[in-house]
């Protein structure tokens, strides 16, 4: 915590406040509160200020929508539909676009933040697991995030369902097949969530209603709790000077933090707006109205939705018929396995690591992505499987621009999603040890200088140097392995952790978490020199 | 009246008096001239002749593959390599050639469209400064059309077929473009995209973008009409001609149309829209982020 005192100018409000609810113990602790510093806190914070643009956003919208399947014939300014027969609430979607002032901007705008919202949680969820910030005692705003990007998949699907367009009618159309390919019970859920037959007179103003009401209240609730906790648990930081496990280094919130907070809200709302105002998003005059009868190539789903897509585009015919009931494997697998693996898998991560690793301490500190191989691995194996999905949801596209056979890609994707994240766990793996070895390298003999020395004897050999300070307490930050306990005591006795088949498997899974550590410590002088150089040791600490 | 008189005297009236003469002659002949560009053999020995021409450039160009009487080649095995255009009418080839597709390179999945051999290329530059090169040009452009007219003819005459749509039948500006939108969703977009920018098909196949200008509103009606290449056929009976020139309408109007919320990222829908979010969207804000922190308040600065 700093030691410094609030400014005059808060004193008075704090002094204001106080008196009347007597929370002047609250606010003096925590306007003080401190923030590290690195631009990679930041990612979350686009999401945080995306939700409130897409909230003021959202009812500006609502003013306009008619969420009605109810059939008009559009009689606006676009003369290309006029005449055509569609639902109120892609006729009422038009109107926004082409006859309320603003109506396009503000719609744009809407769709754009929608998709920083996510993409930003998945860049802030990607830095929180590299860095090892989910670690004991984050788990729970681990957990909390995770849930917010699947409700934000949801609330976003439903969103752009809302204008009845060719396009996301037929997202509608796939989503009305994954309710049925649950077995048993996909018929009764598909026939309650839509009213009836598909696409019936239901599902848009149900749709609107759990986008406009209950998920953001949802979202806006976990938000809360999130930063909440976050607040109370304090932000992780990086490994730098002066700080440790016990004491946050940063800039106090007010007035430092706030102002780059502040400021920062300003540039997520610049870039959404001038997204909105130049690059145009779900041109839905051009996709038409929904028809089910109609279909265009190249439909693909909002980003976030897109490894579903690919899933489902890559999958094998597979279906069983028994009894007159149908498994539709083709589907019910792509729909829950993929986000399964990456989300549950995520989802349970913090507890296997510390399970496995045994490690039952806070950690406020941040890992760097190399001193973890296996995590860093784990992680990048599940980035290329969920981008090798994400890409195959494009495969038409991808084969359309760059002259492939469509077949082609979807072999090629068949492949790679199951081999990809093989490949990419013991590459990444490789890296991060061959990085530990040059770190323990740099503490170990220092930093080459380019000074070449020659010996009274003629021998030449390159001066090293010690690292600067700052460099130094990045490299040793790593925690190096610890010599596992033996497996049984010197009288035979199973240590606890270690009996039965389970804890058999655990100290297996120990072991190969850490087996392969480079220790990174400073060494004793004259360690090194005899591979160095074979003279006199230049390397100083 | 003083002022006419006055400009009546320049020494340039006289040349400006001829050139509105000129262009009021020009305009003149425009209306009263046939709306079709096919001008018709004013007798049959000029017929007669064109034929032979037309005949004599299927020999040149087209009969190494389709056979000396256009019946279709085999290779060794009777797999066909070129197919009969006995009846295939004069649609067809006008397409074929006037794209550029045939004569064909190379046989592969499908034959690309490409820049039409000179004998047939219509659609060269006409708008030279240099009055002699403009000449050239527009003789040049004149011989391509009237070697185009003679080779459809010449394929009409062996077995007739579809023959190429008069202009009236596909005008961009007398479709029904609402019409042609819906029907152009209901029967293309599945493989040319929602507004025609093309996809791909199965085995290396693809649906070409219809988007660019050099898809002519001739070229999009011989098409539905004769299913070129992997393209189903829509008949008079499928796609009346009247909701031909409808699906041409809505395809031109919607292609020059401008994109009201700035720029279109290809019209392609959500692929490159996701593409732009993470790579403008969240690539500013990281670069942002990056300048944010790096700003340190002199006051607090302790490191």
């Amino acid at each position: 915590m700093s030691d410094t005192t609030a400014p005059k100018a808060i004193e008075g409000t704090l002094g204001f406040i106080d008196e009347r609810l007597g929370s002047t113990t609250f606010f003096r602790r925590n306007v003080k509160k401190v923030f590290p510093d690195h631009w990679s806190f930041m990612l979350g914070e686009i999401a945080l200020y995306s939700f409130v643009i897409l909230l003021l956003t959202g009812t500006f919208l609502t003013l306009w929508f008619q969420p009605s399947m109810k059939e008009v014939v559009y009689d606006g300014s676009y003369t290309k539909l006029q005449g055509v027969k569609m639902s109120e609430a892609y006729a009422s979607t038009l109107h926004i676009s082409f006859d309320v002032r603003g109506g396009l901007l503000m719609r744009q705008i809407h769709h754009w933040a929608a998709i920083l919202f996510m993409a930003s949680i998945l860049a802030h969820m990607l830095r929180v697991f590299f860095t090892g910030a989910y670690r004991k005692p984050r788990e729970l705003n681990w957990l909390i995030g995770i849930n917010m990007f699947m409700i934000g998949m949801l609330e976003g699907l439903f969103g752009y369902s809302l204008p009845d367009d060719l396009l996301s009618g037929t997202g509608l159309r796939i989503t009305q097949g994954v309710l049925e390919s649950i077995p048993l019970v996909g018929t009764y859920g598909y026939m309650f969530l839509f009213g009836g037959e598909f696409p019936g007179q239901d599902i848009i103003p149900r749709l609107y209603v759990l986008h406009i009401l209950l998920i953001p209240g949802l979202i806006l609730g976990l938000v809360t709790a999130h930063m909440m906790i976050m607040w109370h648990q304090k932000h992780t930081a990086m490994p730098v000077k002066n700080q440790s496990e016990k004491q946050v280094y940063g800039y106090p919130f007010y007035p430092v933090f706030m102002a780059k907070t502040g400021a920062y809200f300003l540039f997520t709302f610049g870039v959404t707006a001038l997204l909105g105002a130049f690059a145009q998003i779900n041109p839905i005059w051009l996709f038409g109205p929904y028809d089910p009868g109609a279909i265009s190539s190249g439909s693909q789903p909002d980003w976030y939705m897109g490894v579903l897509e690919g899933a489902l585009r890559i999958m094998p015919g597979w279906e069983i018929s028994a009894w007159g009931h149908t498994v539709s494997f083709n589907v019910l697998i792509p729909a829950t396995l993929p986000l399964g693996i990456v989300f549950g898998g995520a989802m349970a991560w913090p507890f296997i690591e510390a399970w496995i690793t045994g490690d039952k301490r806070q950690h406020h500190v941040n890992t760097r992505p190399r001193n973890a191989p296996v995590r860093t691995a784990t992680g990048i194996a599940a980035v290329t499987f969920y981008g090798l999905l994400w890409l195959a949801g494009a495969n038409d596209v991808l084969a359309e621009r760059f002259h492939v056979s469509l077949f082609a890609t979807t072999w090629f994707f068949r492949v790679t999603v199951i081999l990809g994240p093989i490949v990419a766990f013991i590459i990444t793996k490789r890296i991060c040890l061959g990085l530990q070895r040059r770190d323990a390298d740099v503490i170990g003999h220092g930093v080459e200088s380019g000074v070449i020395m020659m010996s009274p004897e003629g021998g030449f050999s390159e001066r090293h140097e010690a690292p600067r300070e700052e460099e130094k307490i990045v490299l040793l930050s790593k925690e190096n392995a610890r010599p596992e306990a033996p497996a049984r005591d010197a009288r035979g006795v199973p240590a606890p952790g270690a009996k039965g088949p389970i804890g058999h498997l655990r100290s297996r899974l120990s072991r190969a978490w850490t087996f392969d550590d480079i220790p990174v410590e400073e060494h004793g002088h004259g360690e090194h020199e005899a591979i160095e150089s074979g003279s006199d040791s230049q390397v100083k600490h | 009246m003083k002022r006419i008189t006055a400009w009546r005297r320049r020494p340039w009236a006289g040349y400006a008096v001829v050139l509105a003469a000129l262009a009021a002659i020009g305009v003149i002949y425009a209306g009263f001239s046939p709306q079709s560009d096919r001008a018709e053999a004013t007798s049959s020995a000029q017929a007669a002749q064109d034929l032979k021409n037309g005949q004599q450039l299927f020999n040149k160009n087209c009969a190494s593959c389709h056979g000396q009487n256009a019946e279709g080649t085999k290779d060794a095995d009777g797999k066909p390599i070129a197919p009969s255009l006995i009846g295939v009418g004069a649609a067809s080839v006008d397409f074929q050639v006037s794209t550029g597709r045939m004569p064909a390179a190379n046989p592969g999945a499908q034959i690309p469209r490409k820049e039409p051999i000179p004998p047939f290329d219509t659609s060269i530059k006409t708008d030279y400064e240099e009055h002699e090169e403009r000449e050239a040009a527009e003789k040049q452009k004149a011989r391509a059309e009237k070697n185009l007219r003679d080779l459809n003819a010449f394929i009409q005459s062996l077995g007739g077929g579809p023959e190429v749509p008069p202009a009236s039948a596909v005008d961009p500006e007398k479709g029904d473009v609402a019409l042609g939108g819906k029907l152009f969703r209901t029967n293309c977009a599945q493989c040319h995209s929602f507004t025609g920018q093309g996809g791909a098909l199965t085995g290396g196949k693809y649906a070409p973008p219809l988007s660019g200008d050099d898809v002519t509103p001739t070229q999009m009606y011989e098409a539905m009409l004769t299913g070129p290449q992997a393209m189903p056929v829509f008949n008079d009976t499928t796609l009346t001609p009247k909701e031909k020139q409808a699906i041409i309408a809505y395809l031109v109007q919607t292609r020059e149309e401008p994109n009201p919320g700035g720029n279109g990222l290809g019209r392609i829908g959500p692929v490159s829209e996701g593409l732009a979010g993470w790579l403008i969207g969240i690539g500013l804000l990281v670069l942002a982020a990056m300048w944010i922190t790096a700003k340190k308040p002199k006051k607090l600065k302790k490191s």
